[in-house]
């Protein structure tokens, strides 16, 4: 009797640890990475196939004469020959460096500027009251509209560029971290609350990590409406001593009426606002996303 | 009357805490469409060190509400709850951070306890061991089962070190199955731990398979109706004919109190 005593919570606890081992075995979901084939048949075939069908319409809508008029619809291969012409005389890089340079560094000032206010207003009754509905209001007054007080203020320079993209995407991301902060789960914050985390602690360990979605989603915007509020101080004021930029380079097209030249400032714009965007916050996005399990797999 | 929470100091070479959690006439009422509504009246209950009490009752007995008080997250409208310590909290949803690796959210607990950094590693894969999930350290929250998550929670509940675990119907949403193992785990690291636990539940074979004490609380308001002392000896099964026969005996009750209500 004594030794079934002795043997019998020895036995049951070893019973209970390959019991447990097994129904973690069943119930964990193994996850691979997909192949790189099934990657590129459904996410890069189909955005490619579109292209090339616009560009298909396009050289179809030229070669057989539908439209006659070169300075309303230039060839694919007259833009693409002022492209390359850019290139060689190595102006092109230029273009598209003044105005990344310009939207990127508008951007983090953005950035510095918007984080610790959408805070304030997501955290401070009184501030949200006082400025919350003027910031997302602010969101629909299209940043064109900065211009003009921008370059009475500040001149033609370059702090009238920063000061425009500032007030396009500072609205965005104060109000991407505050809808972040707002669909915090409550339950993450009872549960910091039991372990101790109040006040700034809480603030930094629980309420900015689980605010991230929704801020990665304003710093997302907050770039497309830089990269928007920038081409619009560019294109209306443009001026020689401040470099030439995408904007610039389709106001020079406009006033040499040189249509393939502003075919090639509005594809360059697209690509290179979709780029910044592929390059840096959509794989930004989808790390948060990921790794909280929030990526459902198509 | 007087609405105090008190944290009762035990510190090294000072007697021992009588209790790990007094609760004293304790009551609470919320404001609702019809007035003030009382939810809770008169509670009175002790839960001595190393004890593991159920609180067993049907929706609307205030439970919960129970728990969030002795948790110090709720205050009551009037009594007293002492508590030796800050008592740890798990919930039914496993309530851990999906930006933190299950290691991590166990470090985190510990942090805030003020851990140094250098041990906070070892103490949160001895905790995954203590549950058993050795080599889920660098696992995400949505990597594992539901049953693996809760014990990640209990691991970052025990990181607490505190002497009271609260848990409120922490297995109400696993299966059959798996709760059935999680009930093995959690008497197995309470004898280990000698932890005092209240544990909310409505399951009353749940509550007898697990407590030294059941407590029955009648609803709206929530009293203490009766307790029962469950001297089954450890290991239990849910299925063990000692276990069936208390439950149909507090199930009896437990209908005896929810009838009272369609009456009037």
């Amino acid at each position: 009797m004594a030794s079934t005593d002795t043997t019998r919570p020895a036995k049951e606890s070893g019973d209970l640890a390959g019991l447990e081992a097994g129904l973690d075995a069943l119930e964990t979901v193994q996850q691979g990475r997909k192949p790189f084939r099934q990657t590129f048949v459904e996410k890069i075939l189909p955005p490619a196939v579109a292209v090339l069908l616009v560009l298909a319409v396009w050289q179809g809508l030229v070669s057989f004469g539908i439209v006659d008029d070169p300075t309303k619809l230039p060839a694919p291969s007259d833009v693409w020959d002022v492209v390359h012409q850019a290139w060689l005389q190595g102006e092109l890089l230029g273009y598209i460096w003044t105005s990344v340079s310009r939207g990127l560094l508008g951007f983090c000032f953005a950035l510095l500027i918007g984080t610790p206010l959408g805070l304030l207003v997501a955290r401070v009754k009184f501030v949200r009251a006082a400025i919350g509905p003027i910031l997302s209001g602010l969101q629909s007054l299209p940043s064109v509209a900065w211009v003009p007080p921008a370059v009475i203020w500040l001149g033609l320079n370059n702090s009238m560029m920063y000061a425009v993209i500032l007030l396009g995407a500072v609205p965005s991301i104060a109000n991407g971290l505050v809808s972040g902060v707002d669909q915090v789960s409550p339950i993450f914050l009872r549960a910091g609350r039991t372990l101790g985390a109040t006040g700034l602690k809480g603030t930094w360990h629980i309420v900015l990590p689980a605010a991230l979605p929704g801020y990665v989603a304003g710093l997302k915007q907050g770039w497309a409406f830089s990269w928007r509020s920038l081409m619009a101080a560019e294109i209306i004021a443009s001026f020689p001593d401040l470099g030439v930029g995408l904007g610039q380079l389709l106001e020079n097209g406009r006033n040499a009426s040189d249509m393939a030249m502003v075919f090639e400032a509005i594809l360059l714009i697209l690509i290179v606002g979709i780029a910044i965007d592929l390059l840096i916050f959509s794989p930004l996005e989808r790390w948060v996303l990921r790794s909280r399990g929030l990526l459902v797999k198509g | 009357m007087a609405t105090t929470t008190t944290l009762a100091k035990a510190a090294h070479g000072t007697e021992p805490a009588a209790y790990a959690a007094r609760i004293e006439h304790v009551s609470k009422s919320f404001a609702g469409p019809a007035g003030q509504q009382l939810v809770l009246d008169d509670i009175t209950l002790d839960v001595a060190p190393g004890e593991f009490v159920t609180l067993l009752g049907a929706s609307g007995c205030g439970k919960s509400t129970l728990l969030n008080l002795v948790a110090g997250l709720d205050r009551p409208s009037a009594g007293a709850i002492s508590t030796d310590g800050r008592p740890a909290l798990m919930f039914q949803e496993h309530a851990l951070f999906p930006w933190l690796t299950a290691g991590k959210n166990i470090e985190l607990a510990l942090r805030l306890r003020g851990v140094a950094k250098s041990e906070r590693r070892d103490k949160a894969e001895e905790l995954l061991e203590l549950v058993r999930l050795k080599g889920a350290y660098g696992k995400r929250v949505h990597e594992l089962s539901g049953g693996m998550r809760q014990r990640v929670a209990m691991a970052r509940a025990l990181a607490q070190e505190s002497k009271l675990l609260l848990m409120d119907e922490p297995f109400a949403a696993l299966d059959a199955i798996t709760r059935d193992v999680l009930h093995d785990e959690l008497t197995r690291i309470w004898r280990e731990t000698r932890l005092s636990v209240l544990f909310v539940t409505h399951n009353v074979r749940e509550a007898v398979r697990l407590a030294e004490r059941v407590v029955l609380l009648s609803s709206r308001p929530g009293r203490v109706a009766r307790e029962w002392t469950v001297g089954i000896e450890h290991p239990r099964r849910i299925e063990d004919t000692a276990v069936a026969e208390l439950s149909v005996e507090i199930t009896e009750e437990l209908r005896g109190e929810i009838r009272r209500h369609g009456q009037h």
